[in-house]
């Protein structure tokens, strides 16, 4: 079995849930805020990517870095070569795919702690930072990572992205889901049902931690005595 | 230090305004659901921006809208038991204690003061437990023990008692009584019962719809309450 686009697809998704992490669990930060302006519309742009088709999602992430872009322009003026196309652009697909799936979860854990308490933190003496980062946080860790995992999750099946913004060349941009249609279409069928089971042992693991990890939150809540 | 407060809170459905002022000792601010207690409770905190007002202590202005000034909660030094008492459930009593220590002061000397204080109020042997694991009794013992570790200017009690039957309150509101008398500072406790106001209160104010319709000795004021039929005594 070849794990080359394994590795590749691991290690993709791997940077791409830190990069969609900042940014996911800072989106859902501020979507858990009841006063923020405009987060409804921001919300339902953030779960966009979750319910269009890839190839239309592709094209738009192709329009916006690709070398005639003001994004690509800046990239190629940074790394001196295009954004598309290479590993750069693989992870960029993976994030992407991660990033709602992180700000939908991070957004349900936030609201999810008591806002007593953060309140309860600033009256003892902490500022907004120490109080999201001592209190808020710590509370809504198990959801957050829940969303993590979730993310991660859908960075490495990512197909329809990948292909649109980094194609699939074996070895720079191949990830396993691209390898697996490749193995198809070449009927190497074993080849195909080895990388599929390991990708679905793989997802199968996480769901179940994330349900673990969830049904716990629960439990503790159900146990906290007011 | 006396604290000053004049504000009006206006909202589409509500119009809060108090002006008065609180001398150290315990006032209970009394009335029914909707009246403004935690409204002003949230004032004083900074928990709540007033329409327009001051708030000071002693000279020490808080609130004055007049100049846009408004000092950050966490800088007022207002110990806020909550209702609900918000204790971190993430944290052990000696860390919920701890927290409130500034941070200024060396973390072994901040245990030290928390282990102190959890032995103050008789629930030392909680310091390694977590809330989940409290008796209601307990729970509200290692509040006050989180509230005095921040040494408080200004102390704002939210229906403390409300969660504990007739047994378990007395001794606290002994507790409480005991504190403010060593503390010396304004403590304004909010509460529906007239029995806990009788016990706790050197000043009682009545509060409905948002405004102030009775202030004085507790004896007067709640013996003319006491046949009101809107403030409910159910467990005092």
């Amino acid at each position: 079995m070849d794990w080359d686009p394994l590795l590749l697809s691991l290690e993709a998704a791997l940077i791409a849930t830190l990069v969609a992490g900042v940014v996911g669990v800072t989106l859902g930060a501020l979507l858990a805020r009841p006063r923020m302006p405009g987060r409804h519309l921001l919300d339902a742009l953030i779960a966009a990517p979750m319910v269009m088709p890839p190839t239309v999602l592709g094209y738009y992430v192709l329009v916006t870095v690709g070398r005639k872009s003001a994004i690509g322009g800046l990239y190629r003026d940074l790394f001196g070569s295009d954004l598309t196309f290479t590993f750069h652009a693989v992870v960029l697909a993976a994030s992407i795919g991660a990033l709602p799936m992180i700000a939908k979860a991070a957004r349900t854990a936030f609201e999810g702690v008591d806002p007593t308490l953060p309140r309860a933190a600033r009256t003892l003496g902490a500022g907004r930072v120490r109080a999201f980062f001592t209190v808020t946080l710590p509370l809504a860790a198990p959801g957050v990572i829940g969303g993590l995992m979730l993310g991660f999750a859908r960075g490495l099946g990512d197909f329809g992205v990948t292909l649109m913004v980094a194609g699939d060349i074996p070895g720079e941009t191949q990830s396993a889901p691209l390898a697996i249609y490749d193995h198809v279409q070449a009927k190497r069928e074993h080849a195909a049902a080895m990388s599929s089971l390991v990708l679905t042992i793989g997802a199968v693991v996480i769901l179940y931690a994330v349900n673990r990890l969830t049904r716990d939150r629960h439990r503790e809540d159900e146990a906290r005595w007011h | 230090m006396a604290l000053t407060v004049d504000v009006v809170v206006e909202r589409p459905d509500f119009r809060f305004a108090i002006a008065t002022s609180f001398a150290p000792g315990i006032t209970c601010v009394l009335g029914p659901s909707g009246a403004g207690k935690s409204t002003l409770l949230g004032a004083i905190s900074g928990l709540l921006r007033p329409t327009r007002g001051r708030v000071a202590l002693g000279d020490e202005v808080w609130v004055d809208t007049a100049r846009g000034l408004h000092v950050a909660i966490e800088a007022r030094h207002a110990a806020y038991l909550f209702q609900s008492l918000a204790l971190f459930p993430h944290l052990s009593a000696l860390h919920n204690v701890a927290y409130a220590v500034p941070r200024t002061v060396p973390r072994a000397e901040r245990h030290a003061r928390a282990q102190a204080l959890l032995a103050k109020l008789g629930v030392g042997h909680l310091a390694h437990r977590r809330p989940r694991t409290y008796s209601g009794g307990e729970a509200q013992r290692v509040a006050l023990a989180r509230a005095l570790a921040m040494t408080p200017r200004v102390m704002l009690l939210d229906e403390p008692f409300s969660a504990l039957d007739r047994e378990r309150k007395r001794p606290l509101i002994a507790l409480v009584r005991a504190l403010a008398t060593e503390l010396a500072i304004p403590t304004i406790a909010v509460t529906h019962s007239l029995g806990e106001a009788r016990a706790l209160a050197d000043r009682v104010i009545r509060m409905d719809h948002g405004q102030v319709v009775a202030d004085g000795a507790p004896a007067e004021l709640l013996a003319r309450a006491g046949h009101d039929d809107d403030l409910v005594d159910a467990a005092g």
